[in-house]
């Protein structure tokens, strides 16, 4: 053994003598006082209070403070919670993908996560929970956490408007006594939705199936009765026919992406789509509808368009249904302009595609109400141009769904004005 | 986001009040969603539950008056938790009658229910509840978030609403003329549009309300604005 060790061993004993007297100060004071109360009661031995006074001392320095089993339970608990120190619990929040709210006892907001901020908007420290969930069910668990001392709750909660949504709610105290809660939303609406989409393409399908069938089931008829030796007529009604059951193949297309698409839960946060792009695909494939029809697109884009976040193919819908119907019912204009402007454009910041055609135009009444599911103009000139009077039913839900909204300005005989906005993040 | 009072009990009693508004804007919410969703699926008992529930709005609004008379008197509150007690006052009876309108549309739930209409009828009701409800939403949102900077365009949406109306009433009629066996639930359905475009000038003057509370300033009248995207008409030379 070195000095040095050996010294360092020296120093280290005697560290621990000093730990183990100030651990047990109290105790041997007490002896101490108690021996020295005996010996001035009995004054005859004072070797023997001298001896037992110094056994206390050796006692006290001896003595371990903690037992072995004690020192394992305590090992054990700090390597348990070693892998927690150091993380932070806003991060911890931020992993989590269902919205999840930390709130204090007052019931107002700590902290919101991503998801949740995505889900219902910003939530700023010091909001209110109270006063920003303010369905009766959700006043009521709040309630009871806040002032009831209940510590966990649970209940559903929807939402209808913009979307439909229905959530799981539970909130729980954090630890004990800390006074702070957690809020998680586990995201029902899928169940919902499947619901509602089935009932919802009964009531759909069987009203607009039900045109064309009785159409077709009255030709057929004809065919087996008067018409049976009639050669041009029988043509003319196979004819008719045929263009009925394309349309019902149609309808079921657009009844099917519509369910789907409300079937669909949020987009994805963070995808960028390239706007230009996505309109020039767009533009490209509807090229030769539009020379059938004897219109031309024209493009007026303007510099840096950014891009919007979204997911590519329902945009490329938005759009291919948009050009679609300015080509088809503004024909008789000859020409749809696309333009396209970056936010710098305007006060609101907005990033704005404009499809416009010089076709008849679009009644001031009916300007509000085209995007309605089956709401037609003129029933007769969508049949002829195989509309369902789903597209913009279709458009208006995906722009709802990337928090856009459509405009449409429109004069009667000088066109109609198909604007979509993107705001700015 | 509230003022901090020496008096703790003060702070206490304006809080109760904002909590009291938001648990009766719930209420609201959920009366006119439900009653047109009675009147769409022609669901007479969940109409009733409507009109029953209409009480609990009356109610709370009873004791937002009385306990807001109180903190006056006890308190004599200045300047701005002054407007947030008299916005209290103003948002309660918004609210209120926000209820009766929707129990009205509950009411005569009963009558077109009668007669199984074609849903091609209910379709503009559904739109226009829709647009009410987003703006009566989002107007309770702000007095949660006291951001006005988002109020105005609130108020812009009430445009759209009553475009949304006009287009409706000039559908009812065509139906009515169609066939007078229409004309029975139509007009029923025509006043249950009123009430829900009168449902969004509520959620409008609740707007104007919070503007004021939080800022002080009326709302400006009118602001010039470029989207006025129904009632514009297009420049000849087709430029946007």
């Amino acid at each position: 053994m070195s000095a040095a060790s050996r010294d360092n061993g020296r120093g280290r004993s005697a560290r621990l003598f000093a730990h183990r007297f100030r651990q047990n100060r109290w105790m041997l004071a007490a002896g101490v006082a108690a021996v020295l109360a005996v010996f001035f009661a009995l004054p005859q031995w004072p070797w023997v209070a001298a001896c037992v006074i110094a056994a206390l001392f050796v006692v006290a320095a001896l003595a371990p403070s903690r037992t072995a089993d004690q020192r394992s339970v305590e090992a054990e608990e700090v390597s348990s919670t070693s892998g927690l120190i150091g993380l932070s619990s806003e991060n911890l929040a931020a992993a989590v993908t269902d919205p999840l709210i930390v709130f204090d006892g007052a019931g107002a907001v700590v902290h919101a996560n991503a998801a949740a901020t995505a889900a219902f908007g910003a939530l700023h420290p010091g909001i209110l929970l109270l006063l920003k969930f303010r369905a009766p069910e959700m006043q009521d668990m709040i309630q009871a956490v806040l002032f009831g001392h209940a510590t966990a709750r649970q209940t559903d909660y929807s939402e209808r408007v913009p979307i439909e949504r229905v959530f799981r709610v539970t909130v729980s105290a954090v630890g004990r006594g800390t006074g702070f809660y957690v809020m998680v939303f586990k995201d029902q609406s899928e169940t919902r939705r499947i619901d509602r989409m089935r009932a919802d393409f009964i009531a759909n399908a069987s009203h607009e199936l039900r045109t064309p069938l009785a159409s077709i089931s009255g030709f057929v008829e004809t065919l087996r009765g008067p018409a049976r030796d009639d050669a041009k007529a029988r043509d003319q009604f196979l004819q008719i026919m045929q263009n009925q059951t394309a349309r019902m193949a149609r309808l079921i297309d657009d009844l099917l992406s519509l369910s789907r698409l409300e079937m669909k839960p949020f987009l994805k946060p963070g995808a960028k789509v390239n706007l230009r792009g996505v309109v020039e695909s767009v533009i490209d494939s509807l090229t030769p509808l539009a020379k059938d029809s004897g219109v031309v697109i024209e493009r007026d884009f303007g510099d840096d368009i950014p891009a919007v976040l979204g997911d590519r193919d329902e945009l490329f819908q938005v759009f291919e249904n948009l050009v679609e119907n300015a080509c088809k019912y503004g024909q008789s204009g000859g020409r749809v302009i696309v333009s396209m402007a970056g936010p710098e454009t305007n006060a609101e910041r907005e990033t704005i595609v404009t499809i416009r055609d010089f076709g008849p135009g679009i009644p001031e009444e009916h300007i509000p109400r085209v995007t309605e599911r089956f709401y037609r103009i003129d029933g007769e000139l969508s049949r002829t141009q195989k509309g369902t009077g789903l597209g913009l039913a279709i458009v208006k839900h995906i722009l709802t769904r990337h928090k856009a909204h459509l405009t449409i300005r429109s004069k009667l005989g000088d066109g109609a004005a198909f604007t979509v906005h993107f705001p700015s993040e | 986001m509230y003022s901090h009072h020496t008096v703790r009990a003060y702070d206490d009693e304006l809080t109760y009040l904002t909590r009291k508004i938001a648990a009766m804007g719930g209420h609201a919410e959920r009366l006119v969603d439900q009653s047109v969703a009675a009147l769409v699926n022609a669901d007479v008992s969940l109409a009733r539950k409507v009109i029953e529930d209409d009480a609990l709005l009356d109610e709370a609004q009873r004791e937002i008056d009385d306990k807001s008379i109180l903190v006056i008197a006890r308190r004599q509150p200045m300047a701005g938790d002054l407007r947030e007690i008299i916005g209290t006052i103003r948002i309660a009876s918004d609210l209120e009658r926000v209820g009766d309108l929707a129990k009205s549309v509950a009411k005569r739930v009963m009558v077109v229910a009668e007669g199984r209409q074609p849903i091609s009828l209910f379709r503009g009701i559904q739109a226009l509840a829709e647009l009410a409800l987003t703006q009566l939403k989002e107007v309770l949102d702000v007095y949660a978030s006291r951001s006005v900077e988002r109020i105005e365009f609130v108020r812009d949406r009430d445009n759209e609403i009553d475009a949304m109306y006009t287009s409706l009433f000039r559908e009812l009629l065509t139906y009515m003329m169609e066939d007078p066996r229409n004309i029975t639930p139509c007009t029923h359905l025509l006043f249950c549009a009123k009430n829900i475009e009168r449902i969004g000038d509520h959620a409008t003057n609740i707007a104007e309300t919070i503007y004021y509370v939080v800022t002080g300033d009326q709302m400006p009248a009118d602001r010039p604005k470029e989207d006025k995207s129904h009632r514009v008409t297009l420049p000849a030379d087709g430029k946007k």
